[in-house]
């Protein structure tokens, strides 16, 4: 026994004492996203375009969007990537956790008036910034307007009230059972749909100080109208279990007119080769109150620095080098820039879509960031969670959100 | 009735109708089984050989109007290292040349220990069972941050054998358990004999006790390569290129930010069950080959 | 006294390499993790560094959330071992028998095993799947249910679905197991049984559970063990939902860790994780002694 805990010992003590691999020139290790936003062969000539300029060299690694938090949770600190893609909503947790550096004096230093703030916005904490914006996104309202004109409505609805109208229209018609359809599985998505509808019923969930303010009038008012759609059986019962996948097949498939959903949906829903509907459904900016014109949820995704990286500053040149005006004019059809001048650009409207532009252009004046705290992920689960309680009608919007702000407050208390 | 069927079984050579009643009734069964087997396993073809756009349809259509192998020549073909399908069949060996080792090596290491734990008296041997147990109770989520720190700080990271080492290390506690049991099951009296006849302890135990313990190390075996084929968390920490990343992975990289690709992800389904399935074939006839000798279990 | 020093010598040597592979990957993580639920490491928390003593433990055991999560996860683990273990053991039987297309049976009983659980979760999601699924399009076909249903969807299903989405891949290793169990028993003692006038279920009852016992028993442990540590199938089919339904300790663990940042929370979780299934497995292994005994 005593011999096989010594064994033990001395293999462990042989493996400590193997040369771990040592780089010789500066070579930036970067963790990027496979299979959303810009596609893994344009970062990949970004990057070859990079070091033939600088002569830096970048190992770029891909991983699904499930697999940045796990990878970056367990390397920021030991240095394992240099860059790295992430969410909009994790800088503020990044930022407080130590895992990413503060590159606020070079941020300062860009012209950030053509950048459009949304997107900044994501990117600070407590007044500094942390990360580079570089994918854009953001949700809009996909219309059916076949559907919708064989109803008998030729405008898309640019209020809620005049959506439900023709909501309401659609379904006596019997043109569709369920005419709205939203990604109200117990994920992410939930939240971002969510944070669309109450903030153009005019609500915010933290104010200017990032003191949270879930249970304002405005929020029941906006969670009370995404129960009563499922109540009055005009939104799909089955988006309880929807991500936005779901939302997008249901769209497609022609049984639903109205969805909300990123700038991906475009393009698949008019791709005959997967989509029935094809030519049938337009882009357009989430419809509002007569509190707020519009909103939308900010998801774009930042390049941001570790805290482990022994080269930030190459490091920045990177990032710099990937978000600039020329990179992301050259590569739009995949994800729109953040720079606003580039939607004045004949080449970039080309590419990513006449139409796409111009909704984005009215919708991206509209963002709304997730609260920017870094509890905000565990505040998140304990939304989704009651919130699909009040979808369920088994807790009023009122009781899920007095109890959501009182989680809240504790969470910003630790 | 006693009496009617000890007549059948002593004097009548053909198969008496209740004998067939009974094989009837084991082949209803026997279809049922296949049923429920197949069934899901079907739907999985199918969907990886629909179009897209049949797959979201409602009402659904269950035997599509046509069909596509764009998916399986998609695998097979792609050269571009970008390509998740590419991926994918890079992904298939290196789990597969993974899978055998640590199965190969679980065996081996393993069963020496299991048959300590079952036939040799020794002190601490139900405490260190226990403790060797427990390593396996504590969830790898909780291991894999400073697991992350060991192999990051020796230059582990991204490569296969590493990752031999760490599904061994949860693999074995399992081929002892298993095994300890298969090897408790035979009677002490055959060691005795084989010590009389001059044997050594290991000419023993590989002569005599691994023939007998025979199907339960072909099981033990298929739970070990599928429990390195299958597992997802480690490797999604501890690959990152193509030099490591296993199947599971590679198969999660299906799916994007927002969406599941369920036509590929049941194409990689098909094709990564088809080795243990086919490894599973080959080794079954010593699973269910029967004691030749007999009188194992007394 | 010799004779008892060789034999200790001689488990040692076939116990060391066993020791060496198992422990040395896996001692440092286990002492750090423990340490980890002892002291307060959360990056996020402002008592970051402060030794907590049982807090922790104190904390976790006293939330509601925490039984909520322990409520769920025995449902699951008691539910799917148990279909496990009982279908296992029929199929087991049935495919220990000799009948024709028994060897085509045999050969494709591995296959739901052989799926990896990323395409077993996928699957059983799409298949499930409200608005195109083909379960609630055969469903209504059969007229068995009046309009597609949302299975995942709906809290007082969800968790059952997931029952029924492991219990399909994973049958097949009880069924393994126990066949293999089967082969080591001598055929003869069922002739001389059957010689006597004992009847099936009387011979299944004498003999065959008498001899399965054991392997029966390892079965159920090593399924606690892995059932209670679940996660890819929570996170591909639900993810806890919906509204925390399907929400168990694994999963907890895995948010705390991996989405809150809160580390200690998790280590915490994951000991009394595995505190649990010890307690468990010691009270099977009590159980299974005493039945030996008699």
């Amino acid at each position: 026994m005593k011999k096989a805990v010594l064994l033990a010992a001395v293999a462990s003590l042989m493996l400590t004492l193997a040369t771990p691999a040592m780089a010789e020139d500066v070579t930036l290790n970067a963790l990027f996203m496979k299979q959303a936003g810009y596609s893994e062969d344009d970062v990949t000539a970004m990057t070859e375009a990079f070091t033939a300029e600088t002569g830096i060299a970048v190992n770029p690694t891909f991983v699904a969007y499930e697999e940045l938090a796990p990878k970056i949770l367990t390397s920021a600190t030991s240095g394992g990537y240099d860059v790295i893609l992430g969410d909009c909503i994790w800088p503020a947790q990044f930022a407080k956790a130590g895992l990413v550096l503060d590159v606020t004096d070079k941020v300062e230093a860009l012209d950030l008036d053509d950048i459009y703030q949304g997107a900044l916005d994501a990117t600070r904490y407590e007044g500094k910034y942390y990360g580079m914006p570089w994918l854009n996104d953001v949700k809009y309202m996909f219309v059916n307007k076949e559907l919708l004109s064989q109803a008998g409505i030729d405008e898309v609805p640019a209020t809620w009230d005049a959506l439900i109208e023709d909501a309401k229209a659609v379904k006596e018609a019997g043109i569709c059972e369920y005419p709205i359809v939203g990604c109200y599985a117990q994920a992410e998505c939930l939240i971002c749909d969510y944070t669309c509808i109450a903030g153009s019923f005019g609500g915010a969930f933290v104010d200017e100080n990032n003191q949270p303010t879930l249970n304002s009038e405005e929020n029941v008012a906006a969670l009370d109208f995404m129960a009563s759609t499922l109540a009055d059986g005009l939104c799909n019962p089955k988006s309880l279990e929807m991500i936005e996948d779901d939302v997008l097949s249901t769209f497609a498939a022609g049984n639903a007119v109205f969805a909300i959903n990123w700038t991906y949906q475009y393009a698949s829903m008019n791709d005959e080769s997967q989509s029935s509907v094809a030519g049938q459904g337009v882009i357009t900016p989430i419809p509002g109150t007569d509190k707020a014109e519009s909103a939308t949820v900010n998801g774009g995704m930042p390049l941001m620095i570790t805290a482990g990286s022994t080269h930030p500053d190459e490091a920045w040149e990177y990032m710099l080098f990937l978000a600039s005006k020329e990179m992301q004019a050259k590569y739009c059809a995949n994800a729109l820039p953040i720079w606003k001048s580039l939607y004045e650009d004949a080449q970039v409207k080309e590419t990513a879509g006449e139409e796409v532009v111009a909704a984005s252009q009215i919708q991206f004046d509209y963002i709304v960031n997730r609260p920017m705290v870094p509890y905000y992920n565990e505040l998140s689960t304990s939304m989704q969670a009651e919130i699909q309680l009040v979808l369920l009608g088994q807790k009023t919007a009122q009781e899920a959100l007095d109890g959501l702000q009182e989680t809240a407050l504790k969470l910003a208390e630790s | 009735m006693r009496k009617e069927m000890r007549k059948e079984k002593t004097f009548s050579p053909q198969k008496s109708s209740r004998q067939r009643r009974t094989q009837t009734l084991y082949m209803i069964f026997g279809f049922l089984l296949a049923v429920v087997i197949l069934a899901p396993v079907v739907w999985m073809l199918l969907t990886s050989v629909m179009q897209p756009v049949d797959l979201t349809a409602k009402p659904l259509r269950l035997i599509p109007k046509q069909i596509t192998l764009e998916r399986y020549s998609h695998i097979f073909k792609s050269a571009s290292s970008s390509d998740p399908a590419y991926v994918f069949r890079i992904a298939l060996k290196n789990s597969f040349i993974i899978a055998v080792s640590v199965t190969i090596l679980s065996l081996v290491i393993g069963t020496l220990a299991a048959y300590a734990f079952a036939h040799v008296r020794f002190r601490g041997r139900n405490a260190l069972m226990l403790l060797i147990l427990f390593t396996y109770m504590v969830p790898p989520a909780a291991l894999i941050i400073p697991l992350y720190r060991i192999y990051n700080s020796l230059g582990l990271l991204d490569r296969r054998w590493p990752l031999v080492i760490l599904y061994l290390s949860f693999v074995i506690p399992f081929i002892i358990w298993v095994m300890q049991d298969f090897f408790g099951s035979i009677s002490k009296t055959y060691e005795e004999a084989a010590q009389v006849d001059g044997a050594t302890r290991l000419q023993t135990l590989l002569y005599i006790f691994l023939p007998i313990a025979r199907p339960g190390a072909v099981a033990a075996g298929i739970l070990a390569f599928l429990m390195s084929w299958d597992e997802f968390f480690y490797a999604l920490i501890f690959t990152s290129s193509l030099s490591s990343k296993t199947m599971t992975i590679a198969i999660e990289e299906f799916n994007g930010k927002f969406t599941i690709d369920y036509g590929m992800i049941s194409t990689a389904g098909i094709l990564g069950s088809l080795i243990p399935v086919m490894i599973t074939i080959i080794f079954q006839k010593y699973i269910v080959m029967g004691m030749t000798a007999g009188g194992v279990k007394e | 006294m010799l004779l008892k020093k060789a034999e200790e010598r001689y488990a040692l040597k076939l116990i060391t390499p066993s020791i060496v592979v198992v422990m040395g990957v896996i001692i440092i993580p286990i002492i750090t993790t423990f340490i980890y639920s002892l002291v307060n490491i959360d990056p996020l928390s402002s008592h970051r560094g402060e030794f907590a003593g049982l807090s922790f433990y104190i904390s976790a055991l006293t939330s509601s959330a925490f039984w909520a999560d322990l409520r769920r996860t025995l449902y699951f683990t008691i539910a799917s071992t148990a279909a496990e273990t009982v279908f296992g053991l029929l199929v087991a039987l049935l495919l220990n028998q000799s009948f024709p297309g028994v060897r085509f049976l045999r050969s494709i009983i591995i296959i739901p095993w052989a799926i990896p659980t990323v395409v077993n979760g996928s699957l059983w999601k799409l298949m499930l799947n409200g608005e195109y699924g083909v379960v609630n399009a055969i469903l209504t076909k059969l007229h068995l249910l009046s309009a597609y249903q949302s299975f995942l969807g709906s809290p007082k299903t969800a968790m059952m679905c997931i029952v029924i989405a492991d219990a399909w891949k994973m049958t097949p290793l009880a069924v393994i197991f126990f066949l293999a169990a089967l082969q080591g028993i001598n055929p003869t003692v069922y002739e001389a049984a059957r010689v006597d006038g004992a009847g099936a279920l009387q011979r299944f009852k004498a003999i065959t559970l008498p001899a399965l016992a054991p392997t029966i028993m390892v079965v159920i442990v090593m399924r606690t063990v892995e059932k209670f540590k679940a996660f890819d199938i929570f996170y591909l089919m639900t993810r806890g939902g919906p509204a925390n339904s399907t929400r168990t300790l694994m999963y907890t663990t895995y948010l705390q860790a991996f989405t809150n940042l809160n580390y200690s929370e998790a280590a915490t979780c994951a000991y009394l994780i595995a505190i649990i299934v010890g307690i468990l497995t010691l009270v099977y292994l009590r159980i299974m002694r005493r039945e030996e005994n008699i």
